[in-house]
């Protein structure tokens, strides 16, 4: 099982005497046994991705097969770790290597010796297949369900008793029906490029709550779904990838800083742990998975770094949760494709990117889903997947952003303009799009109003109308347009200024809940109706503008999350007496 | 990479910056060579590939007057690597860490690879203490803070040497007094902009804590893919090993891509936008990363990258990937610049990520954000309305919009255009800032908290 290294050309090294050797197939190159994977074969030459530096590596030296592929381990303690591409656990190998990453480094991802307690579901002369709960571990709030693992059928011989066990110890056996007995632990092992097995994909109808006005009100996307977030360097694509790592109500989040800076993974260091999440109460870090292979860090690690998250996320969407990833930047993934596949000499596509990229794309997202998990149990559980693309020079006709385009189904275009004028989140309200809104109606209707709908088709008139006139205004002045024109330049400054401008950094907007988004919704759709009276009734634009009401409209974002009923109720009736509309407002 | 040295002459081809030695076979990926030329001159080498009958090696000091004859090759078995020690301090190397200034050889303190290794991202120390530098757009709208990599987005002619100059001059972080150091890496740059450095260094004392690697514009090309590593090397001992605070200056990094891309094109490699290498994200990612700071460390690396944009294109390949690997930019408007603005900086598509951190009460003040975004909002609906009133002129406009175009062209003149005199402290900024925001009616500052306008803007300006 040994071969022998005949070419090295930067992460890439072929070997010859590898006959017999399988595609995807784990191997340890060079004397200092560096990990690689095997992504061509030809004869008895493999080429080979090693996942670290390979400066001193030598034609001559030794390659030694393994057998399996790249895999994760997947089992209790996933949960507030940090991995490289890889899943190499970085905080024990900083505490073992120091403050620098030292190649060769070969720690187990999960821990051999904590204890978790186990309580048993299942019992002896059980029937187990695929997904059967063999049992419970308690993984901060959250129950892990230890599940009989894919391969495994038959009759429970044994299943422990409570107590504490390692991800090592045998909890349970299954009497197979050819009459073997398999020993099953808490720890799997899972090929990061295989997709995990479910019984049926479902539609997926509640929205995944972020907290972002722009994203749940008007650009909404669900448990289960796909977006994409394509923008120039700079526009707020990390932030937003944080902000619904924050606050998205998902259970679980996987982020995955992929080809991207140091210094973000240390803010989600620094943050998470400190945070609470608005519905638990318990930190942040509690319930995310971070998978780092920074820019910096090894090429082909980083291009195995997407699949090991998805990979993770599949792994809590079967026990039955639903779980969030978010990769930063995709199209840092896709260069580490470009990057191997040149090596390779492989006939390059658009842009020198494989002619396979369109379908690793899709592939990866098709991953995405709510699904039916295998087994008895029947649970539900979703896995949501939101693409950073960071298109060269912002320029969204490159092969990244439109093979993405493609298979996602949400498009939150980041815009330079809007980033440069400080206008954040920079989401263009005019290019932007999901094709999820009439899926989550129902949703909305039962959590803030009937109204949801219409409010949400009004606004967006009228910020569409701004962008026709816009033009015109450009080559006349803003001057001769009719009063109602008027009005809806000023209303859709309004929804601008404290509707879609949201502040990251502001403690109290940086989530602002559904229900006040609501009502937001309601405060500004009234003023823009009854705006429209007053000016079919003869009032100006300008006098309409002066009103005290405008400027409070302004600051409906940052009144406190508790507080905001109040105020919001006061403003109303401000507004209603201010355009003549008797005492109250509505209900 | 242990073998020993071995030494071939069989240099089968020589093209571009390149060569091919065969029948090495057992030559190590990145190993150091040593080419020794028909004349005795040596050159330094690095293996880029290698196979069992051949090895690619590009050559630092360039091919020219290599042969296939006589030319010889010594594989020296090591990485690249250089010495440091605390007598770099106040020392000028040439592009490959030879001594230029005159003085002897650096005695070994210690020997180091120049490739570095990746900080562990668990290891980072978030960078939150701002450094002010004395200029107004950049403390004010686009805070540098320590361990920051920002680097200036320039063109031709623009002045760019200068305002890094008087940063690496001014900068200072508030409330502290700890041991500083600056380290410069030129690569192509001219004469005259080399000779504008060292004066400046040696007019402000400032040489005796720095450390300066130049290779000249017609010094060899290939030489400046080793050049800012090795004075990213000379930083990294500064700050981890000395814990000194370490600003690097880097210029330009577009002569730097341009030796990337010549390599790569000897190469024959697929190349991503206007030929360009597909790696070069990673590439930069390896000299941009190397900044920051280190948990239970004391010192920083702070990088200021000079990059220049061909043609002024910020889409170029250069400082796009640049942006994308960068905590923001500092961007050189030649509209200011022939608007006689100094500095130029043109602040819209300017931006600093760290900033947020690095601001605020306890930090700079209570009021930084807040005025931060109302200036941006004002300026950039300024911007717009110039480009309007072009078309229609003013009568059309109203009252709000007539101050706002009042308020962008003081704007321009009084608070970017603070001219090359010393510098203003944070602030001296804010209250300038002030200044100009009481242009506009209190409700119209929506960027800026109710009780924050109540006690800034009506106060008297000092
Ligand atoms: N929602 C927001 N609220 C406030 N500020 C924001 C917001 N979004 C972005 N910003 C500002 O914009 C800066 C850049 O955002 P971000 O780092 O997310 O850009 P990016 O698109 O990820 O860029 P790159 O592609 O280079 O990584 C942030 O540092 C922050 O200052
Ligand atoms: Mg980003």
């Amino acid at each position: 099982m040994t071969g022998r290294i005949i070419r090295i050309t930067g992460p890439v090294v072929e070997a010859d005497g590898m006959r017999g050797a399988l595609m995807y197939e784990l191997v340890h190159a060079g004397t200092d046994a560096l990990i690689g994977e095997i992504i061509g074969l030809a004869e008895d030459v493999a080429t080979i991705q090693v996942y670290e530096d390979t400066t001193g590596i030598a034609p001559g030296e030794p390659v030694e097969r393994t057998g399996a592929p790249l895999s994760v381990e997947l089992g209790p303690g996933l949960l507030g770790m940090v991995y490289d591409g890889i899943q190499r656990p970085l905080e024990v190998i900083r505490n073992e290597m120091g403050d620098f990453i030292i190649r060769g480094a070969t720690l187990p991802a999960l821990d051999r010796r904590r204890t978790y307690a186990f309580t048993p579901v299942a019992e002896a002369g059980g029937k187990a297949v695929p997904g059967t709960v063999i049992g419970t571990v308690a993984e901060g709030r959250f129950v892990h369900r230890i599940l009989v693992p894919h391969g495994t059928e038959g009759v429970f011989a044994s299943v422990a008793g409570a107590g504490e066990y390692t991800v090592m110890d045998q909890i349970a056996a299954v009497l197979s029906a050819g009459g073997s007995e398999v020993p099953v632990t808490m720890l799997r092992r899972w090929p990061v490029r295989v997709g995990r097995p479910f019984a049926e994909k479902l539609r997926p109808k509640d929205p995944l709550i972020t907290g972002q006005r722009i994203i749940d009100s008007f650009f909404p996307i669900v448990k289960g779904g796909t977006a994409a977030v394509p923008g120039p360097f700079g526009a707020g694509k990390t932030v937003v990838q944080h902000q619904l790592a924050k606050w998205s109500d998902a259970d679980i989040i996987v982020y995955v800083g992929c080809g991207e800076r140091g210094n973000e993974l240390a803010d989600v260091l620094r943050q998470f742990p400190a945070l609470s999440d608005p519905r638990s109460g318990t930190p942040l870090m509690d319930r995310t998975v971070l998978i780092g292979n920074t820019s910096n860090m090894p090429v082909a690690a980083r291009e195995a770094s997407v699949y090991t998250g998805i990979t993770i996320a599949e792994y809590y969407r079967d026990m039955g949760y639903d779980v969030a990833l978010m990769a930063d930047s995709t199209s840092r993934w896709a260069e580490a494709m470009r990057e191997i596949s040149g090596r390779l000499e492989e006939m390059p596509g658009e842009h020198g990117y494989p002619a396979y990229l369109a379908s690793r794309l899709a592939g990866f997202y098709e991953r995405a889903g709510k699904v039916r998990v295998l087994g008895p149990s029947g649970s539900e559980g979703s896995v949501s997947v939101i693409g950073a693309v960071s298109p060269p020079g912002g320029d969204f006709s490159e092969p990244v952003t439109q093979n993405t385009l493609r298979v996602v189904r949400v498009f939150w275009a980041l815009d330079a303009d809007l980033a440069h004028a400080r206008h954040f989140p920079s989401i263009n309200w005019l290019t932007s799009y999901s094709l999820y809104p009439d899926d989550v109606q129902g949703w909305w209707n039962a959590h803030g109003g009937e109204e949801w709908s219409a409010m949400r088709g009004a606004m967006m008139a009228i910020l569409q109308k701004e962008g026709e006139l816009e033009e015109i205004v450009h080559l006349v002045g803003p001057d001769v347009l009719p009063e109602d024109d008027k009005l809806a330049l000023h209303v859709a400054g309004i929804i601008r200024e404290s509707f879609l401008i949201q502040s990251a950094f502001d403690p109290v907007d940086t989530f602002c809940p559904p229900e006040k988004q609501y009502h937001m919704m309601r405060l500004i759709t009234d003023y823009a109706r009854y705006g429209k009276e007053a000016v079919e009734g003869g009032r100006s634009v300008a006098e309409i503008a002066s009103l005290p009401v405008a400027a409070r409209l302004a600051r409906l974002g940052s009144m406190e999350n508790e507080a905001f009923t109040e105020y919001f109720e006061e403003t109303e009736r401000e507004m209603a007496a201010a355009f003549g509309k008797g005492a109250g407002g509505r209900t | 990479m242990t073998s020993p040295a071995r030494e071939y002459t069989s240099v089968v081809r020589v093209s571009g910056p390149l060569m091919v030695v065969s029948g090495v076979g057992d030559a190590a990926y990145g190993e150091v060579v040593e080419v020794r030329l028909p004349d005795g001159e040596k050159r330094l080498g690095q293996v880029l590939e290698s196979r069992t009958d051949i090895a690619v090696i590009q050559v630092f000091g360039g091919t020219q007057d290599l042969d296939t004859d006589i030319t010889s090759v010594r594989f020296t078995g090591e990485p690249l690597r250089m010495v440091v020690s605390p007598e770099i301090l106040g020392r000028i190397f040439d592009g490959s860490a030879a001594p230029a200034d005159g003085g002897g050889a650096v005695i070994p303190g210690k020997i180091v690879d120049i490739s570095g290794s990746p900080i562990n991202p668990t290891a980072r120390a978030f960078p939150e203490d701002c450094i002010e530098t004395g200029i107004s757009a950049i403390d004010g709208m686009n805070t540098l803070v320590r361990g920051q990599k920002l680097p200036i987005f320039s063109g031709a002619g623009l002045p760019h040497s200068r305002l890094a100059a008087q940063i690496a001059r001014q900068a200072r972080v508030l409330r502290d007094q700890e041991e500083f150091a600056i380290v410069f890496g030129a690569m192509g740059i001219t004469n005259e902009e080399a000779r504008f450095f060292l004066n400046e260094f040696e007019e402000t004392g400032a040489l005796e804590h720095a450390v300066v690697f130049i290779n000249r514009a017609d010094d060899p090309a290939i030489e400046r893919i080793i050049t800012p590593r090795l004075a990213l090397t000379a930083a990294e001992y500064l700050a981890f090993d000395l814990g000194m605070h370490v600003l690097v200056i880097l210029q330009d990094i577009t002569a730097y891509c341009e030796a990337l891309r010549e390599v790569s094109a000897a190469r024959d490699e697929v190349p991503a936008r206007r030929g360009y290498p597909g790696y070069m994200y990673t590439d930069l990612a390896s000299v941009f990363e190397r900044a920051g700071r280190i948990h239970g460390r004391k010192g920083s690396i702070t990088q200021l990258p000079i990059i220049s944009m061909p043609d002024d294109d910020i889409t170029h390949p250069v400082p796009d990937l640049t942006g994308y690997i960068t905590e923001g930019q500092i961007v050189l408007s030649r509209d200011l610049h022939r608007k006689g603005v100094y500095p130029p900086i043109d602040v819209l598509p300017s931006l600093s990520r760290l900033m947020s951190g690095g601001i605020g009460e306890g930090k700079t003040r209570e009021d930084h954000g807040g005025v931060s975004d109302q200036l941006y909002a004002a300026y950039a609906k300024g911007r717009r309305l110039e480009s309007l009133v072009t078309v229609i002129g003013e009568e059309g406009l109203s009252e709000a919009d007539r101050r706002t175009l009042a308020f962008t062209a003081r704007f321009e003149k009084e608070f970017i255009g603070q001219g090359v005199g010393g510098g203003r402290t944070v602030d001296e900024t804010l209250d300038a800032a002030w200044d100009l925001l009481r242009l506009f009616p209190g409700e119209e500052l929506n960027r800026i908290s109710p009780a924050l306008i109540e006690k800034y803007l009506r106060r008297e300006a000092p």
